[in-house]
């Protein structure tokens, strides 16, 4: 097991199988510190399998998923959660009728200090107005008031509150599945502009997404995923969009790749 | 709730407009002052404070089984088993003390553990089952109606002890007299409010009828609140049973047969949405009152009760119509 000093998150060997199907047929992984990395692949490539193992939605049958160096077992979603991996859901991340400051501390509130905090179970509502404010601030997201309702922003702006969510509590990884999917082009190009901040703040991102223009736009390197395994990881700055689109199909076998594609 | 205020002005925190509830909020207060107004202008004996003793006494005991009913409809989920699992809880504790000569308070305590593990078996049959808990608490009132029937031999309890009258019993506020159990409905729901409003559980609950699977995804037991929420509400049914017991003087096997609907009237009279997710607990103890205040005061002008349930339903639809309408606008 060979361990590059800057690998943040590896996998090897990843197994997943339901009942005839093979999800995942020994799948790699490996997540660099500081980077995007936008995972692709076409439908029944293993690469929402993937995904979910990585992000604790289900347990492989077989493989180990390493953390700084560490094989950690997740065995759900708050597994995940606890060793600082934060997942953005495409459409099922937030609250609609609670606040912003409400969604952004769910399962996270914090309580007043003293007997009205540990008898009483007294939420503090002040700071947390407070922290949301400033953190939202701090990711220039520009919303006025976090005692909004989330319902009634526009999509872009609730996918800013699960970004901003998950980013204020992940320590180790922010996994975003198909953010920008639900959203018109400007608010779209919103969203990409807070991921990058998120990577800039020092937080590796995994991005998985169907949009071929925003994966090359933003990311850093992209993991093409391919009949259960890892096709290769290749360099947007050097391969083409459509070359990228021949491997993930097939029509171009990773290994007739010339070596400066591949990253 | 003004922590879910809609409001998109200012940036300072704490002006006044942030802090005020939508208007949403103030209708079924509004409703319940017009009502007010108009039976008052309609009879002399209507704004007496021995008149709103009554009308507190009145909506007791569905005002009690109302607080139950706000919880599950909050969590999008229904109880048609509420008014089934009141008269139970009550058969059990007059009977248990009647019968058997049980100590009255250990019957008390049997009652409302039964009415409680009534409540568990709906939770759990919902959430570990999952089935669906309009059906789960169709199927439970019918076996708890009939377990009442079969076990009372659907004769009234009666001669009962002290201790199951206590909160029958009035003292005086201000020259009028004012039961226990009125005090103990407000005491009820003042801590509910305080949980629902306050405390990270209760805004749990929230998210979890606002959206169970990212409540789920944010690491929240969604499957413990959902099982907490329905056996609270069996324990709540049978707090109502005490207090249907003492209001009455009897164990009633017919009781409560029409506790869930007047139960889901009050709580969408109030202004909570039976989607999930949206809603007020004191607006529940409000749409309690407009029933109450509508019954009383047509009572009191002399109209068949037969109108008022008329007049209940156009209530009912003119509620959930305003509410549907105001958010379609917003």
């Amino acid at each position: 097991m060979s361990s590059i000093p800057n690998v943040v998150m590896q996998a090897r060997g990843l197994v997943k199988r339901y009942g005839h199907v093979t999800a995942l047929d020994g799948a790699d992984f490996d997540l660099y510190s500081g980077e995007i990395l936008a995972v692709i692949g076409d439908n029944g490539a293993g690469k929402s399998t993937l995904i979910k193992a990585l992000s604790g939605a289900l347990v492989p049958d077989a493989g180990e998923i390493r953390l700084d160096g560490n094989v950690v077992k997740f065995h759900s979603p708050i597994d995940a959660r606890r060793q600082g991996i934060e997942t953005v859901y495409q459409d099922l991340a937030v609250a609609p009728a609670m606040t912003i400051a409400e969604n952004l501390f769910l399962g996270r509130e914090l309580r007043k200090v003293g007997i009205l905090g540990s008898v009483f179970r007294m939420l503090n509502k002040k700071r947390m107005l407070a922290e949301a404010d400033a953190h939202m601030k701090g990711l220039q997201i520009g919303i006025r008031s976090m005692k909004q309702a989330v319902e009634t922003l526009s999509g872009g702006q609730r996918q800013g509150v699960a970004v901003a969510r998950s980013a204020a509590f992940a320590r180790h990884v922010v996994i975003m599945d198909e953010p920008t999917a639900a959203l018109g082009v400007k608010e779209g190009n919103m969203v990409l502009e807070l991921i990058r901040r998120v990577r800039d703040s020092g937080l590796p991102v995994i991005l998985i997404s169907h949009n071929m223009p925003h994966v090359f736009e933003i990311a850093d390197r992209i993991h093409i995923a391919r009949l259960g395994k890892r096709a290769c990881v290749v360099n947007p700055k050097k391969i083409t969009m459509s070359e990228t689109v021949a491997v993930m199909t097939g029509a171009r076998r990773p290994e007739e790749l010339p070596p400066e594609y591949l990253a | 709730m003004s922590t879910q205020t809609a409001t998109t002005s200012g940036a300072a925190p704490g002006l006044i407009r942030e802090r005020m509830p939508p208007l949403a909020a103030f209708g079924p207060f509004i409703a319940l002052l017009l009502a007010c107004v108009f039976f008052a202008s309609q009879s002399d004996r209507f704004l007496t404070g021995q008149n709103f003793s009554l009308i507190l006494q009145q909506v007791m005991v569905v005002g009690v089984v109302a607080i139950g009913q706000t919880l599950v409809i909050l969590t999008a989920g229904i109880d048609l088993s509420c008014g089934m699992l009141m008269a139970l809880g009550s058969i059990v504790m007059t009977k248990f003390s009647v019968d058997i000569g049980m100590n009255p308070y250990l019957a008390i305590l049997c009652g409302l553990l039964v009415s409680t593990l009534f409540g568990l078996l709906n939770g759990s049959l919902i959430t570990f089952v999952r089935l669906p808990p309009f059906i789960v608490t169709l199927g439970t009132l019918n076996i708890a109606f009939a377990i009442t029937q079969i076990y009372s031999a659907a004769q009234t309890v009666s001669g009962l002890p002290d201790p199951l009258l206590f909160f029958g019993n009035t003292f005086k506020l201000a020259g009028t007299s004012v039961t226990y159990g009125t005090v103990l409905m407000l005491v009820l729901y003042l801590i509910t409010w305080y949980i629902l409003r306050s405390t990270a559980p209760g805004r749990h609950v929230y998210a979890l009828g606002n959206n169970a699977e990212a409540t789920r995804l944010m690491g929240i037991r969604t499957r413990a609140i959902l099982l907490t929420i329905y056996t609270v509400a069996g324990l709540v049914y049978g707090i109502a049973g005490l207090l249907l017991v003492s209001r009455t003087g009897v164990g009633d096997p017919n009781a409560g047969q029409t506790d869930n609907l007047d139960s889901i009237t009050a709580v969408v009279l109030g202004g909570t949405s039976l989607f999930g997710g949206r809603g007020m607990i004191l607006g529940t103890l409000i749409g309690a009152l407009i029933v109450g205040v509508f019954r009383n005061g047509l009572t009191l002008m002399g109209v068949a009760s037969v109108y008022q349930i008329l007049i209940t339903g156009i209530l009912v639809i003119l509620a959930v119509a305003t509410d549907q309408l105001s958010r379609r606008r917003g």
